[in-house]
Order: C-alpha cells, then structure tokens, then sequence
C-alpha cells in the first residue's frame, strides 16, 4: 500500500516551486546538483520512513 | 616487504606417517591460524582430540589483522588466554572520523560498563596467534604438526581421506570430521572443487604498520580525504610496542609494485605524519572481496573462518567472526562426536553462522560503498553526508567508516521463544551481556568468566535453589555469585525466580519467570538440535 503522498500539500504550490527555483537562481549546473543532494538527504530525513523514500525513488525514476 | 618471522616451531615426524593402514583421528582442523587454534582448544578443552596441521612453521609475518572485539576477547578467556591478550593490547573504544582535517564525528564503542573485556583491543596478529600456540601446547589433547600440507581431500560417508605432504614426504590420515580453517586460499575448498563467488573491490589500499614513538591519542582515526592523502581515505591506529597501522586508499588503479617500494611508501607516510621519525614494519597492498560459499558444512568437511567467508577490514570482521565460528562449531561438534546430539546440529552451525557471515558481508559492503564510491554520481552523494555531518546529527550516523564487529543476534531453532516480556540489554540468541560478580569465596569478578563452556541456568534466587534437569548446571545468583553492582538484575531483567539458559557457547537460549524442570530440559534439548 502506498504511503507517499502524491496529493499536492501545499497551500500554495507557486510559493513551493519557486522557492525552489530560488535556491538555485545563479548556480551551476554542478551546483545546482550538488545542492539537490544535499536537500535530498535531508528530506529523506526529514520522512524518515524507508518506504516512502523507496516510492519517491521509484516515482523519480519513472519520471523522464 | 615482508620483516622475518617472529616465531619458528619445529616439524616433527609423527608416528602416522608410519602407521601401516592410515590412522583414524576424530577431528583434524587444516590451518593455525587464530581460527584454527580457537577450534582446536575449544575442542579439546570439550574433550575431542584434535589434530591440528599447518603448511608453515612459522607465524608471524605482518601484523595482518590487529583489531579484537569484546566477543572475541571473552571467547579467549574461556579458551584461557583472555586475561593475557587484555593485558598486552591497547585497548581502546573511542574513535573519530575527518572529513577533510576536521572532526566530524565520533562514537564510543562501549555502551555498557562492568564487562571484563573492553569493547576492542588492538594487538598484533602474531601475538594472538602465539598465545593460542603456547595455550595449546599445554594441552594434550591437542596435535600440532607443522610443515604439514594438505594436498588431497577424499570425501566419505563417515569420514574424510587425507592426503598430507610433509618434509619426510607424504603420509594419509583420515578424518571422521576435517575443519577447514585454511583461510581466504583454502586449499581444502579448492580441493573440493567449491565456488566462492561475491563481490571484488577495485579500489587498491595500502597497509602499513610502522614503527613510531608518537602520543596521539589511543582511538581510531579515520580521514575522508584529508589534506596529506587528497581524494582518499585514511585510518591510523596504535598497537603494542609503538607500532602504528596506517592504511591509506589508493583507488583503482594504483600500481602494486611501485606502490610497495618503501621510499614511496617513506613518501606517502611523511605527507601524513610531518618531521616525525618512524620505520617500516611491513607494507602490504590490497584489494578485497565480500564473498561466502553456498554451504559450510560439505558431508564431513566444516569450513570456518576466512575458508568459508570474507569481507573487508573496516570493521574488524574478519577474524573476529572467524572464531566465533570455531566456537560455535566447537560445542556442537562435540557433542555430536560424543552421541549427545545428531548430525544436523551441525546444521544450525551453517543456519547460524551464515546469518553471522551475511550480516557482515551487508555491513561490509555498505561501508565499502561509502569509503570507496564506484561512480563520481556515487561519491557525490557520500560528499553530500560529509558536507552536512557538522551541521546535522542524522548525516553524522549515515559516515560509515567500518561499523565495528558485535556478535550477532541468532535468529534460531536453537532458541526457545520467550514465554514471558523481558527487559534488559540480554536479547534471545545472542551472547549473555556480562556484568560484575563476586564470587562465593569473595573475590570480586565477573559473570562469563563464571559460567564457563557447558550448558548453564542462571536461577535469580528465591528460596532455595532447584534441582536442574541432567547435563545442566545450576549458578544461583544470590547464592553461588553476588550480583554485586545490580547490574545482572538489571541487564537480564532478573525477578526473583527467573531462570535462563545459557548454550555451552554462553548465548542465552531461553528464559522464563519461574523454574519449570521440564521446561528446562526440553530447552536443552531443543538447544541440541533434538526437537524444534
């Protein structure tokens, strides 16, 4: 049973997306990406939970 | 580069190498090694006479492994060398992690205090190795022959056909059980044509233990790309007589025989260790592989130790799990050698043992993955943790810099499920935690030193204590040992009137709130692979 909420949870999506196009306004690509995994790890922390990280990765990696 | 050995013992013929029609020994271990001496006393101290054969002559080349665990450390104080290798190693328990040249993180090995043993000791291979030698010297039931090869292997129904090669030339013996504790190039498992597939490392470490009069702390260091050894990993670690293990990454592509040339080596070392004086003991360079075979118990051939499974060094898991292999082995195939339990009792020597071997295969490998990334995408994210670790406690526990060897739980038939909630650091299946004791005459001590290798109940006085079941011995607490400290009530959640049972390897195999004979005995019986 799926326990990774796909729902969008924000009150206010525009307000989520561009505080994270913020976060990368004028870094590099190898930046940008090193910055990723940093936020990564610390959502994925943030869960907590290993089963709904392995269903974010499998959503990520479907996604193209 | 190699120092000389540091000790030599003589071949000596034996007189199966004149018998007209090959000698039958109950056990013949292959390999003495620190597994194969542990085996061979732990046998023989259960009363099976041992012949113990070894190609060398000699131990003592290297400091190959150096790190000993807790579990390792009580399993030799039963064998009856503990006490002394306590004494010799440096013993240690703390160590630090750098992320470049800053600490980032460190841990503390020992979560309980009041055990004999410290959590980890530090002591040269050979020192190890020497006292299990001079240990089984003293005991007759032990055979050691040296410059005695193992060159052929036939298996049969009841036995096992030994081909040995000797300086005198070669003589058979047959075994009716051979341990093969002929390490990581076994010959035996070659022999017997078996696979030994798994996982082989790319990255090249060099190893090097140097001689050095230095006052860094006694802990485990660990740089992740540290200024003097940029881009890899690093460790240092201090053993007896001012000997330093460095080991450095070199990556894949490292070549092996530059790489040992000592003014490379000199090199190398002066970028990590300054102006300071120091002088080459032994420098080996390795790659290494997380594998295991399919089964360990092949018909009447036993494989233990680095024969039957490897891993990396980070984490000391190789020897240590080794014996506690041949521990594990030693009481089962005792008692099946003397009718008290059935063949498949070896069974839960495999069950158990591979569970061991698979839990520090996962472990080593995960720590593999982190110390040497296999992609750039890989190690970006290992640099991600490190990147976080000052600033985030949950990055600081995902560094894996070797997750140190503790014995394992055993998920087993063996045990007989809890019938009652127990609280306490004791867990089902795995070794009893130890604790301090005094003894009946007084003298303060400690409680696995007290229950030595049969099969022991533990009873929490309450009243006068009962009469155990046949093959059982009885310790009451509060009569024969005083929990001086409180610390056995509390670490096995001891009310008064409850029992355990410990296997003759000191792992707790069942427990209740009340004595129940009965309940004892079918324990015991189950704990001897007789019911399930």
């Amino acid at each position: 049973m799926s326990k990774l909420v796909t729902a969008s949870q924000f009150a206010d999506p525009d307000a989520a997306y561009v505080t994270l196009v913020e976060a990368r306004r004028g870094l590099s690509a190898q930046e940008a990406a090193a910055l990723d995994t940093r936020l990564a790890l610390i959502l994925a922390n943030h869960v907590g939970d290993l089963g709904v990280l392995k269903e974010a990765i499998e959503l990520a990696k479907g996604a193209r | 580069m190699a120092t000389t050995s540091r000790y030599h013992f003589a071949y000596r013929r034996c007189p199966d190498q004149d018998a007209a029609k090959p000698a039958r020994r109950p056990v013949v271990v292959v390999g003495a090694g620190p597994v194969g001496l542990a085996a061979a006393i732990d046998l023989a101290l259960r009363g099976v006479p041992v012949v113990l054969i070894d190609d060398a002559d000699r131990i003592g080349e290297g400091s190959r492994g150096i790190c000993w665990s807790k579990r390792t450390l009580e399993i030799c104080d039963r064998l009856g060398v503990g006490e002394k290798l306590a004494a010799h190693g440096v013993t240690w328990k703390l160590g630090k992690v750098f992320s470049g040249d800053e600490l980032v993180f460190s841990f503390d090995l020992l979560p309980e205090d009041g055990h004999k043993m410290p959590a980890f000791i530090n002591l040269q291979q050979f020192y190890l190795e020497k006292a299990l030698c001079d240990r089984a010297g003293e005991i007759d039931d032990i055979d050691v022959r040296w410059k005695n090869k193992l060159t052929g292997l036939e298996p049969h129904n009841d036995h096992v056909r030994l081909t040995i090669d000797t300086p005198d030339g070669p003589y058979v013996l047959e075994a009716s059980w051979l341990i093969a504790a002929d390490g990581a190039r076994s010959t035996a498992r070659d022999l017997l044509g078996l696979a030994f597939a798994g996982v082989t490392f790319e990255d090249k470490f060099l190893i090097a233990d140097i001689k050095m009069a230095a006052d860094f702390p006694t802990e485990r260091r660990f740089w992740f790309d540290p200024s003097f050894h940029s881009g890899q990993s690093a460790l240092m670690h201090r053993q007896p007589d001012n000997v330093w293990r460095i080991d450095l990454q070199l990556g894949p592509d490292a070549d092996v025989v530059e790489e040992q040339k000592p003014e490379r080596v000199t090199e190398r070392l002066k970028r990590m260790l300054g102006a300071r004086d120091f002088s080459l003991e032994w420098v080996s360079i390795y790659r290494f592989n997380c594998r295991r075979l399919n089964r360990f118990v092949h018909g009447r051939v036993i494989f233990v130790g680095d024969a039957a499974h490897q891993v990396s060094p980070f984490g000391a898991r190789g020897a240590n799990s080794g014996i506690q292999d041949a521990e594990n082995l030693a009481w089962k195939l005792a008692a099946v050698l003397k009718g008290e339990a059935g063949a498949a009792l070896l069974d839960s020597y495999e069950r158990e043992r591979m569970q061991a071997a698979d839990e520090n295969i996962a472990h080593s490998t995960r720590s593999t993955d982190f110390i040497a990334p296999h992609s750039e995408a890989e190690r970006n994210l290992r640099n991600a943790v490190l990147a976080l670790a000052p600033r985030a406690e949950f990055a600081r526990r995902m560094i894996n810099s070797g997750r140190l060897s503790v014995a394992t739980v055993y998920d087993t038939p063996l045990s007989t499920p809890d019938e009652a909630t127990f609280a306490g650091s004791a867990r089902l299946g795995a070794p009893l935690p130890d604790a301090p004791a005094r003894h009946r005459d007084g003298r303060e001590g400690h409680l696995l030193e007290s229950i030595g290798g049969a099969f022991t109940l533990l009873y929490a006085k309450d009243g006068a204590p009962p009469q155990p079941p046949a093959g059982v011995r009885l310790i009451a607490i509060g009569e024969d040992l005083i929990d001086s400290a409180g610390a056995i009530a509390k670490r096995l959640d001891a009310t008064p009137g409850a029992a355990y049972l410990l296997r003759p390897d000191q792992h707790l195999c069942a427990r209740w709130r009340k004595f129940d004979a009965g309940k004892v005995a079918a324990a015991r019986d189950r704990a001897l692979g007789k019911s399930s």
